[in-house]
């Protein structure tokens, strides 16, 4: 093993580590979504991402920081109009996605001075990523993770019965709106990964696969952990040996891995 | 004079312009059980999550004794099948020890399950998982939403033996919804007859004869329930108060009713 200083100069070790750290929050909070069925809230979320780089761009900020703003700013916006319930959710939803992802789009084209790798924002740049971009992921991962584990109990038992944890005491809105935070920063560190159309995935597919081995909520938060490092791993060995796009052939491995999960393994008698 | 848990005072609920629960007056205290009935639409949920503070209410006050320990058993739970649980892990998430845990599932009956899955468990089962869930919390107040659904008719007879028990070794108020009018005159102290409005209250005896009972649920179900209390002694009740229809605490009903 080389050292880590020189490591760190290989753009696939970079891609690696980045990616594995991604692993390592997108496993609990991709848990999360499948649990509360947020998938459809995680991708508006991801959505409105590009708009945070726009935002970034346009006021020269780290990127990241951009996209985690307007993703907080976004989850705000989506309770206070959930609380009117002229429309449904899933209608809400979908007009805040495909509007802040195309609003996303026009503001960018309106930068005529930067010049933007559109695709690496819609799919991912694992292979482009920098020092700068590991130092946001693993401290991204770290302020999640600290965050998950101070406020487990709380968030799983809101999780299982929203009414009976408030009965009990619980600040449930509170912690709804720690979950939105949390899944702000997991956006905004998984986006250079997967990209905005595949962040979802990348959250849901290792939780879905956990699902089926796991017999206890942190096992398959473990489970969906090690899931998607595999299929990160997996994903990259594809992108290096076919020269496939990194992004789309890690949520391909997670894929595979998924069915095969599925297809091997029958149903859990416990959990 | 008992201790008074929770008392409200001109309670209202309006959802929508249309009004839910009407100017309720009510005081759970320590030892009671008291049930409460209605036809459907009575508002009697939104009633006890106003009491448990999961609804907010349009006007009039809830006064809870400070440090208030809540024990509710909702109606309906639905487990995600997506969050693998089991009744072990379920109960810990309450913060009690293990030792403590298996000792209230012992109380209702369930110890077995320990072990078991969350998603495989019958109707029943679940129900006394949920009532162990909420004891083990050592409530003062212990709030049910229909415990008996999904329970066969012994298992419902048994069920309220089991609340009655649990309020006497716990020393802790209770107030559930029920449907079974008459299990809730067999079982019960105290009886809560909502229609929006409080249609009349009392003790069992007293409210079969009430003539705002009569009418909300009709002749038929009032003699019924009447004639399922004919062992009872008809001039001194259970309580000892002499049964008298004038001391039921009876509203005058609407000029619409």
């Amino acid at each position: 093993m080389p050292p880590i200083d020189s490591v760190l100069d290989d753009f696939f070790w970079r891609a690696l580590i980045g990616g594995l750290g991604v692993a390592l929050v997108a496993g609990p909070l991709g848990c999360f979504v499948v649990w509360r069925r947020m998938a459809y809230f995680g991708d508006t979320l991801a959505h409105s991402a590009l708009l945070g780089v726009a935002l970034g761009t346009l006021l020269q900020i780290q990127l990241s920081l951009g996209i985690a703003v307007v993703c907080i700013g976004l989850a705000l916006l989506l309770v206070i109009l959930s609380r009117n319930r002229s429309l449904a959710t899933d209608t809400l939803l979908g007009i805040l996605a495909h509007s802040a992802l195309a609003i996303g789009l026009v503001t960018l084209s309106f930068m005529p001075d930067v010049r933007l790798d559109l695709t690496g924002y819609l799919f991912g740049d694992l292979l482009a990523i920098s020092r700068t971009d590991l130092a946001w992921i693993y401290g991204g991962a770290a302020v999640v993770l600290a965050l998950l584990g101070w406020l487990w109990r709380g968030l799983l038992m809101s999780t299982i019965h929203e009414e009976l944890a408030k009965a009990e005491g619980l600040p449930v809105e509170r912690l709804r709106l720690g979950l939105m935070l949390m899944f702000s920063l997991v956006i905004a560190v998984a986006m250079k990964i997967v990209g905005v159309l595949l962040i979802t995935a990348l959250l849901i597919i290792p939780a879905a696969t956990a699902r089926r081995l796991a017999s206890s909520p942190e096992r398959m938060v473990g489970l969906a952990m090690i899931g998607g490092m595999i299929a990160v791993g997996g994903g990259l060995s594809l992108s290096w040996f076919f020269d496939s796009p990194a992004g789309p052939s890690i949520v391909v491995s997670a894929f595979l891995l998924f069915l095969l999960v599925y297809g091997l393994v029958r149903e859990q008698r416990h959990g | 004079m008992t201790e008074a848990l929770v008392t409200l005072d001109d309670v209202s609920v309006t959802l929508g312009g249309q009004s839910i629960v009407d100017h309720v007056q009510l005081t759970v205290s320590r030892g009671d059980i008291i049930t409460v009935i209605g036809p459907n639409g009575a508002g009697k949920t939104t009633l006890i999550k106003a009491i448990l503070g999961l609804q907010s209410i349009s006007s009039g006050r809830i006064r809870r004794t400070p440090g208030l320990r809540l024990g509710y058993v909702p109606q309906h739970i639905h487990f995600q099948p997506t969050l693998p649980l089991t009744v072990k892990r379920f109960m810990a998430l309450t913060g009690a020890s293990p030792a403590n845990c298996r000792a209230a599932l012992e109380r209702t009956a369930v110890n077995h399950l320990y072990e078991s899955s969350i998603h495989h468990l019958s109707g029943g089962e679940t129900q006394r998982v949920l009532i162990a869930r909420a004891l083990v919390r050592q409530p003062d107040l212990l709030v049910l939403d229909e415990p008996a659904q999904g329970v066969d008719v012994n298992g419902q007879a048994e069920l309220y033996e089991l609340i009655r028990e649990l309020r006497d070794s716990l020393d802790c108020g209770v107030i559930m919804i029920s449907h079974d009018l008459h299990l809730v005159m067999a079982a019960t102290d105290k009886v809560l007859c909502l229609n929006q409005h409080v249609c009349c209250s009392g003790y069992p005896e007293q409210i079969s004869h009430d003539p705002a009972f009569v009418e909300l649920f009709g002749r038929h179900v009032a003699d019924s329930v009447a004639i399922y209390h004919h062992h009872h002694n008809h001039d001194h009740n259970l309580h000892g108060d002499v049964v008298d229809n004038a001391q039921t605490e009876t509203c005058h009903h609407h000029a619409s009713h």
